[in-house]
Formats: structure tokens, sequence, C-alpha cells
């Protein structure tokens, strides 16, 4: 029997000094244009959620940019996460009152785990989305159980915490987090498939949605994800801004291979 | 003017700025007696439904019925939609407006809950001529984010399918109400803001 409830296809703006960029590895940025600009013509070209980071707030310990994120949200009517830089309520307000829907933390989850709780209970746990950026343990392969042992990274991918991935989900979860999204550092910026086993043991170990982030490169592996990755949600960014991918082609190759997207859109 | 009714539940910024795309000018209150006199009022919220007990304490709830019953046009959006049911089970002692049979309960599906993401809308044989849907064509997605869901009951003008079949819009008279965030669901979501905004200045011009 169908759910009825649709894949979500994310596009995703690296925003650093007010400006969509893209590198690999956070390295080599190039400029992709302008966010306002970008997000309305994802959002038209059937893209179901924008997500906007500011991927230099955090490390140049600077709150993100406002007037960035109220310029982006006046004409974009789907939903719309910001994230980078969100260390506490009054960040994370000032996002809501700049039109974000839904805000993303990393670091400040990780340091200070109540911060979740505390902007679940005042705008509810459907804004608030946990990233996780993980990186596989090396030489560790997965067992027989199925666990996948990740390790996760704050700061950008900059510090280890010792944290398991799996773990480290599970609690956010019941801090109050709405969604997961975790992106996978072995995976991001080699356009080679996203993580489908450690997306897979995430998505089974919460019962939020878990959006995928990292890797991809072409339609087979949102097809993979959705399938073996289990899911509820892929994000990319590159591939959209430099046109290599039509949304709503990618969307009709998900619903041929039996996948539910939002289409037409 | 659409007033927006602020219980300090969620964010405004969304819908308002809808209202805003749409031409329509918007005011936020948290002022019981702005909202007895409103031409046209919107419930938003979201979260726990223990906070629509906020507006029973502060007034508000005495403020919107009377409004209601003036026939001010009234749209109540998620945690506003269940609102005006009876109740919900997620907090059995606070009360619902009571305008439709039946109460909120937690889907009971093995699907993930909370039911996140775009999902479809089939009109009922009530909702077959919805204002609030006039142009919507059936099976339009839309965007949710919920735990509990409405039954299907009198006054159901569409439902929606996530295992379980539930109330995705309700309508009688001069009270809307949509399980689903029309701001946040593109030109289906703008069209039904913009039907209610269009009630609401016929109600007006009366």
């Amino acid at each position: 029997m169908s759910t009825g409830i649709t894949k979500r296809i994310i596009a995703c703006l690296d925003v650093t000094k007010g400006r969509v960029v893209k590198g690999v590895q956070f390295v080599d940025l190039i400029d992709a244009g302008d966010p306002a600009e970008l997000a309305y013509l994802h959002a038209t070209s059937g893209a179901d959620e924008i997500v906007l980071l500011d991927i230099t707030a955090t490390s140049d310990a600077r709150p993100i940019l406002i007037d960035v994120v109220r310029r982006t949200a006046r004409q974009l009517f789907v939903p719309f996460t910001v994230g980078g830089g969100v260390r506490s309520l009054d960040d994370a307000s000032a996002l809501f009152d700049a039109g974000a829907d839904k805000i993303s933390i990393n670091s400040a989850a990780i340091n200070t785990p109540e911060i979740i709780t505390e902007i679940a209970e005042r705008f509810g746990s459907q804004a608030v989305i946990i990233a996780i950026d993980a990186k596989r343990k090396p030489g560790v392969a997965v067992s027989a159980e199925g666990t996948v042992p990740a390790e996760v990274y704050l700061a950008g991918g900059r510090i280890a915490t010792g944290l398991d991935a799996v773990a480290w989900a599970r609690e956010a979860e019941s801090r109050g987090g709405g969604e997961i999204l975790l992106t996978s550092m072995d995976c991001d910026g080699t356009r080679n498939g996203f993580d489908c086993p450690l997306t897979a043991a995430v998505a089974k170990a919460v019962s939020i949605p878990v959006i995928a982030s990292g890797g991809a490169g072409s339609g087979d592996h949102f097809v993979d994800v959705f399938k073996a990755g289990c899911a509820d949600a892929a994000l990319a960014a590159s591939i959209f801004h430099f046109g290599i991918h039509d949304v709503r082609e990618l969307k009709a190759q998900l619903q041929s291979e039996g996948i539910p997207v939002r289409l037409p859109c | 003017m659409i007033t927006l009714i602020d219980y300090k539940a969620g964010n405004l910024t969304s819908v308002r700025k809808a209202f805003t795309f749409l031409g329509q000018e918007s005011v936020v209150t948290d002022d019981p007696s702005l909202v007895r006199d409103a031409e046209a009022l919107v419930l938003p919220g979201v979260g726990h439904f223990c906070t629509t007990e906020r507006l029973a304490t502060s007034g508000m709830r005495d403020a919107v019925t009377e409004a209601i019953e003036r026939g001010v046009p009234f749209l109540g959006i998620c945690v506003g939609m269940q609102w005006q049911f009876g109740g919900s089970t997620e907090a059995p002692d606070t009360e619902g407006l009571g305008l439709f049979e039946g109460r909120c309960e937690r889907f009971q599906t093995k699907l993930k809950v909370p039911h996140v993401g775009w999902n479809q809308i089939r009109r009922s044989k009530e909702g077959e001529d919805s204002r609030l849907l006039a142009g919507v064509p059936d099976e339009s997605f839309v965007y949710f984010t919920h735990s509990y869901r409405a039954p299907v009951v009198a006054g159901v003008a569409a439902v929606t399918t996530y295992d379980e079949t539930f109330a995705s819009c309700v309508e009688r008279e001069n009270v809307f109400g949509v399980q689903f965030h029309p701001e946040k669901s593109g030109d289906t979501g703008l069209r039904i803001l913009k039907n209610f905004c269009d009630y609401a200045s016929e109600w007006s011009a009366r």
C-alpha cells in the first residue's frame, strides 16, 4: 500500500561572504551565484526544499548573515532551512524572524546538547535539524548486525569528537531534534555516490526523517540512497548549481524506479 | 486586514510573508480585544497541542469564539486546525473548540512519525465545492509536518493518506482549517491562502 509521502530532493546553497560557493572539501571555492536568485531558481525548478549553510560562520566565529537569509526567504514558498554558526536560542530566533522555517545545528548541538531541547520547546521539533558530519572509522568493517562505525566531526569537519554517528543521532532525537542531516565526509565532494550503508544505519536507528548528504553525482546515486540507504530525503549542491541535473528530470527518473516523488512540481 | 494570532507557538514570519506576497496586509497580535474585532483571523501553530492552552488562559479562546459567531473568516493552520476539533490525545486536558467532531490522535502506523514532507490532498464528497480549495487540482502536493492527525468527520473537505487516511482540510461556513502548511506548499499553498483572502475581503465588503 502506498504511504503517500514522497521522497524529498533538497537543494543546498553553501554560502560564504553572502555568495553561493562550491568547492571540493571546502577548498578551491568557485563562485556559483547569488543565494536569493539561486534559491528561487531551485524552488521553481522542482526542488522540494532549500537549505542555506553559511560554511564559514563557525570558523570565522561570527553570526550568520541575517540579511542574506531575509532576502532569500522573501520569495521562497517551500521549506527553507538555515545553518552555520547557530550557537544559541537567540541566534535561532533571529533566523526564524528573518524567514527560516528550520534551523540546522551542528557544532553547538555537540558542545551544548541542551540547546536542541531549548529551541525545540520554543519553535517545535519540526524546526530543528541536527546536522551530523560523519567519517567512517578506517579499517573497521560493517558488522554482521549492520552497525556502521563512523565518527562525528565538528567545526565543518575539522575536529573529531569521539562520538559514534548512530548513537549521536539517537541522542539528538531524544533531545528533541526533528530531522537528521547526515553528511558523509568520506563521500562529500567526490560525486561517487552517497554512503548508503551509513545512511541506512542511521535511518533505522531513529524515527525522525534522515536527509542524506555528500557524494551525489548522478540520478542513480539518488535511486540508491532512497532504496539501499533508506533515506527520507537527499541533499545536493553542486550538481544542481551548474545545471548538470534538472530536478524534474531527476524526479522523473526516480519515479520510473518506483520511488514516490512530488511530480508534477 | 488579516489578523494573525500570536500565542508564542512557533514562528509567524513565514505565514505573514506569504500574505505580503499576495498583496494582503496583515497584523500580528496577542491582544484578545483586537481578535474580537478582526476582519479575518488566522491561527497558525506548530509543536505541541498543549500550547493552545495559552489561548484559553489568555482570554483568546473567548475572543475567537465571539469572532467566529459574528461570521469572521477564520483559518487554522496545523495545530491551529487541530484546535478546531474537540481536543487531542497529545494533551488530553486541553480542550479544543469542538467545531468539528472527534479528537486528534497520534499516527498508529509503523512508518516514521512525524509525517514530514510533501503529500497529496484529495477532496471528500463534501469538499467538492470547497471555497478554500477552489482552483486547486485534486491530488495536489502540499507540505506536512505533524505527529497527530484529525479524524475524517463531517466538515472535512479533503483527506490525505499516510498509511492511515486523515483530515487534511476542513471547512464549514466561515471556519477553515488545514493540517498542512500552505505558506510552505509552493503555488498550491499560495492559491489556498489567496482563496481565503478573497473570501475574507468579500465578507468584510458585505
